[in-house]
């Protein structure tokens, strides 16, 4: 047990996706105008990692890994190679059939996120949370620890940002930097902070 | 007249990263030195050019509905080709980038410009997007790439420009470069610069 919190606490703090390894940094700026719309986003990736992450890993576990395919009778074979492109396919299989649920059933979410829900696909924070399991040689159960943790660590950090972006409205930004650039340098900020997580063991 | 709109226009005009809000993941995460820097780019412009390519050869046969998954496939081919070929003729490099090149799959930018600009237009038009955007990309990149590895580390490629205290020299590195935060105030300055050059960039406040 011990270990699946210390996989979670780590996910969401100590290596935060969006603001440690900066992953998922487009949808992360161009969504985060405003608190509710990056509450839906931060949803439905904390949803898409949630699913993906463990998929990948059954994924690899049984078909990629060097070895993983002797119950079919190739012990030798490796098919690591071909990782990067089964991952996006379940990531872009799984986005899709999100898309048209949201359609179907919370057509007011998905005429907010509009572009983005596609752009999830290529949100790398998606792609880098299936990456960094394969890297890290999670089991099944710690992907799953691993894919809710990431994910609400991202949702989180949307959230925050939105959450200054709203109060940003109200200062006065040199005209040049209004929008984009202080989004930026606001980022800039919040991963500082995030640093001092750094290097805390549970 | 299309040819160089369609190369040039997204070095400032139209620029990825700083207007169209796409690919700044890696924007980040490669830049401390100059040369992942160039390796970054060059990867990036051919995948982005010639998946825009290809994604726009059989955009007629595409079905809409599971569009996303074909652009994916064709853009991670490419990735994987990139990715073969670096760890065969680049180990090195390819080893210390670790996963950000198999990341160029999910960069926004390749994605965005198949599905907003190669799904609609000819093949060559498509190509040439691609590049430009690739170009306007590795622009930023180099950009805060060079001030990176200068103020950070006091060289330029691995050559000393400004040598530093430590070695007996007189310039004081500046720490806060090598991190990666510094990667963002340089980026949100460089659209500072860009939007006073075009006004017509600058966003209302609400």
């Amino acid at each position: 047990m011990e270990n699946y919190i210390n996989i979670f606490v780590k996910a969401v703090f100590i290596e935060n996706l969006a603001l440690t390894f900066f992953l998922g940094m487009c949808t992360f700026l161009a969504v985060s105008k405003k608190v509710s719309t990056a509450i839906g986003l931060g949803i439905a990736v904390i949803a898409v990692q949630t699913i993906t992450i463990p998929a990948n890993n059954l994924i690899y576990t049984y078909f990629l890994k060097p070895g993983a395919l002797a119950w079919a009778g190739y012990p030798d074979l490796d098919l690591s190679f071909l990782g990067l492109i089964c991952y996006i396919g379940v990531i872009a299989a799984i986005v899709q059939i999100l898309e048209m649920f949201l359609d179907k059933y919370v057509p007011a979410l998905y005429n907010t996120l509009g572009i983005f829900l596609p752009l999830i696909t290529v949100n790398c924070a998606i792609l880098g949370g299936s990456l960094f399991m394969v890297e890290r040689g999670y089991d099944f159960a710690e992907s799953v620890t691993y894919g809710l943790g990431s994910g609400f660590g991202w949702a989180l950090a949307i959230m925050a940002l939105a959450g200054i972006r709203e109060k940003l409205s109200y200062s006065d930004v040199p005209k040049g930097l209004r929008g984009l650039g202080i989004t930026f340098i606001t980022v800039g900020l919040m991963a500082i902070v995030f640093m001092c997580f750094g290097g805390i063991q549970l | 007249m299309k040819v160089k709109e369609l190369l040039f226009d997204p070095i400032l005009k139209n620029n990825p990263i700083a207007l169209q809000i796409l690919g700044v993941c890696s924007a980040l995460a490669v830049t401390v030195r100059l040369d992942q820097v160039l390796i970054m780019c060059l990867a990036l412009t051919f995948v982005c050019a010639l998946s825009s390519f290809f994604v726009s050869v059989i955009r007629n046969h595409i079905p809409s509905s599971i569009r996303i998954i074909v652009q994916m496939t064709i853009i991670a081919s490419m990735v994987i080709l990139v990715n073969e070929f670096l760890k065969a003729y680049a180990y090195d490099v390819s080893k210390s980038m670790a996963v950000y090149v198999g990341l160029i799959i999910t960069n926004c930018i390749v994605m965005g410009r198949t599905e907003g600009f190669a799904m609609k237009n000819s093949p060559f038009a498509s190509l040439l997007d691609g590049i430009g955007n690739g170009i306007g990309y590795s622009f930023v990149l180099i950009v805060v790439g060079i001030f990176r590895e200068l103020l950070g580390s006091g060289k330029l490629l691995g050559y000393t420009i400004l040598p530093l205290v430590r070695d007996g020299g007189w310039y004081p590195s500046n720490g806060l470069m090598i991190l990666p935060p510094s990667a963002f105030f340089i980026i949100g300055l460089i659209i500072w610069v860009i939007r006073t050059y075009y006004p017509d960039q600058m966003e209302e406040s609400n």
